[in-house]
């Protein structure tokens, strides 16, 4: 460590030679990533319409989501590469498997939260149970979905680093992280870090917009308040 | 229009039945109010009109057509729903929440739209609301939301429960006089549920008082029940002033008016003596063209010709043939004459009540 503070903090030159690689790490950092939530989220989806439609499978969905999400990352990793080998699908495995409680819970959570009598009114009114629950159930529990989404999005930009440890085609900016870590060299080490951090806040901040334009009556009912 | 047959519901892992065995029927057009105290079933009873709640005993027919045999969601399309928590859709704008049966029925826009503008008229809400969200409205203009679209596909049946209980006191009146004045010109068949005595009086046409466990103890027009209460439970459920609530629901027309004493402004004072002599009091009602201008006292005659001299005293409150009996009896006991004025819609004098004939309207 003594080394690396001896190091400057960043080469500006190293950063103006290596733009294209930055580049496709951060692509491929947001790929990863984007694959991971997307993929996470439709299995959530199904496994929260499950647990919905039958609730006494919510403890033990939720029980072995959790299972998958406190296993220590790079654990998971290595225990997934025996059968997967060194690729992406053991990366994606991994990142997916940490999305899914997050995501199952929240949409459940969101589910839940839609007050009784507005249920109850839906289906006094003529509803079907699935119409009610795609037309009045799921657009208000978009809140609480979208607050999982962006936690589950932003903790996986911060693991897809951790999967660098598989190689550089499955680390993102994390294989800047690692190689900076191996060279004593603070740049990419540098570069790999705050760009990943960017991306999480970039992230985060764009699915806030998509909220505010999903849930157009709840920011109009608090300037009413 | 809505009949109940030997209905009963028994909760899973309860012991008791929530509602035993009622049978009970509703005619079209009619407002029949549920009241009874909690637990009296009155809630489950008309949630199992619509389905809401399966009995587990009986059937329920409404507009002659088996519910249980009919597809749940298809009979709830004809069958209006209030709650006392509205309900309404939040992610949805009013005229959205409104139109929710019509775009269930695959109603067009412009028909939708349509219904929804002449609906947001009926219930008095300004058309400019329609583009707001629920929570952007008082309780009181939610509630006229819930009637509205409870009203939207026009269906023949409307089951309210305590919609009007979350809202204060003045909003409630005035959404209960609308309600009366909306069914006047609408002639649903509404099962009303509440706990609110007053209320129940005031929209029934029947009521129907129920005991803990959906035991059906009187059911029938509110006068009515309050004049002969059918069982103890009734009597300790309506009050100790059970008199003055008939009385509230009992109109001025109803009574016999004594032509009292009234002389026109033009009579003499003499004459005016003579009808308070004939009438047995001191005081003599002044009328212009036959509008009560005011009252005289026998005192305030002398050494004056003709009543129009004096200048009378107004009469405080008049009240109007539609108004009701408990309303006279208010007027009168705030009158120094202590009686009470009853003029016509065009302020013509008909003639007075006292607190005798007040109470004869009482007797059956």
């Amino acid at each position: 460590m003594s080394l690396m503070l001896a190091d400057e903090i960043i080469r500006w030159s190293w950063v103006g030679d290596h733009l294209h690689e930055i580049w496709h790490a951060l692509v491929q950092h947001l790929e990863l990533t984007l694959i991971a939530v997307s993929v996470g989220f439709a299995i959530s989806v199904v496994l929260a319409a499950i647990a919905i439609r039958f609730r006494i499978v919510y403890q033990p969905i939720n029980a072995l989501a959790g299972v998958l999400y406190a296993i220590p990352s790079l654990a998971l990793f290595i225990l997934l590469t025996p059968i997967f080998g060194l690729t992406t699908l053991t990366a994606e495995i991994a990142l997916v498997s940490y999305t899914i409680q997050i995501l199952f819970r929240s949409i459940v959570a969101g589910i839940d939260g839609v007050p009784d009598h507005v249920r109850e009114s839906a289906t006094a009114m003529g509803y079907t149970r699935a119409r009610r629950v795609v037309q009045v159930e799921v657009p208000l529990a978009v809140p609480v979905i979208m607050t999982g989404l962006r936690i589950a999005t932003v903790t996986t930009v911060g693991f897809v680093p951790i999967a660098g440890i598989l190689g550089s085609d499955q680390g993102g900016l994390g294989t800047f992280i690692y190689d900076g870590l191996n060279r004593f060299f603070n740049t990419p080490l540098f570069v790999g870090a705050v760009l990943t951090v960017v991306l999480a806040v970039v992230l985060d901040v764009l699915l806030v917009r998509v909220e505010r334009l999903l849930t157009p009556w709840i920011r109009r009912a608090r300037v009413q308040a | 229009m809505i009949e109940l047959e030997h209905v009963g519901k028994i909760f899973p892992g309860q012991r008791s039945p929530a509602v035993g065995d009622l049978s009970l029927e509703v005619l079209e057009g009619e407002i029949a109010v549920l009241i009874g105290p909690s637990g009296c079933g009155k809630s489950t009873t008309l949630r199992m009109i619509n389905r809401l709640i399966e009995p587990t005993k009986g059937t329920i027919t409404v507009a002659g057509k088996n519910v249980a045999a009919q597809k749940p969601h298809e009979l709830r399309l004809s069958i209006g729903y209030v709650i006392q928590q509205v309900g309404l859709f939040p992610h949805r704008t009013i005229a959205r929440n409104i139109a929710t049966v019509p775009e269930l029925l695959g109603w067009d826009r412009a028909r939708t739209r349509a219904r929804v503008e002449e609906l947001m008229d009926l219930v008095g809400l300004d058309a400019e609301l329609g583009a707001r969200y629920p929570a952007e409205l008082s309780g009181g203009q939610q509630q006229r939301v819930g009637v509205a679209r409870a009203l939207a596909a026009d269906p023949p049946v409307l089951l309210m429960d305590e919609p009007f209980g979350a809202v204060d006191p003045i909003v409630r009146v005035r959404l209960q006089e609308e309600l009366v004045d909306l069914q006047r010109r609408l002639r649903k068949t509404i099962v009303f549920v509440t706990h609110d005595l007053d209320e129940a009086m005031r929209l029934g046409d029947r009521m129907a008082v129920l005991n803990v466990g959906g035991v059906l103890e009187q059911y029938g027009p509110p006068v009515d029940v309050l004049a002969a209460p059918a069982s103890d439970f009734v009597v300790e459920f309506l009050g100790p002033d059970r008199g003055l609530k008939r009385l509230a629901l009992i109109p001025v027309s109803a009574a016999e008016l004594q032509p009292g004493p009234a002389v026109d402004a033009q009579a003499t004072t003499e004459n005016a003596r003579a009808v308070m002599q004939r009438e047995d009091v001191d005081w003599v009602a002044v009328l212009d063209d036959g509008r009560p201008r005011g009252w005289v006292g026998a005192a305030a005659l002398d050494g004056h010709e003709r009543v129009d001299e004096i200048e009378a005293t107004r009469f405080p409150v008049v009240v109007q043939p539609a108004d009701s009996l408990r309303h006279a009896l208010d007027a009168l006991v705030s009158s120094p004459t202590r009686v009470v004025i009853v003029v016509d819609d065009d302020g013509r004098y008909l003639g007075l009540l006292d607190v005798a004939r007040i109470g004869k309207g009482l007797d059956p």
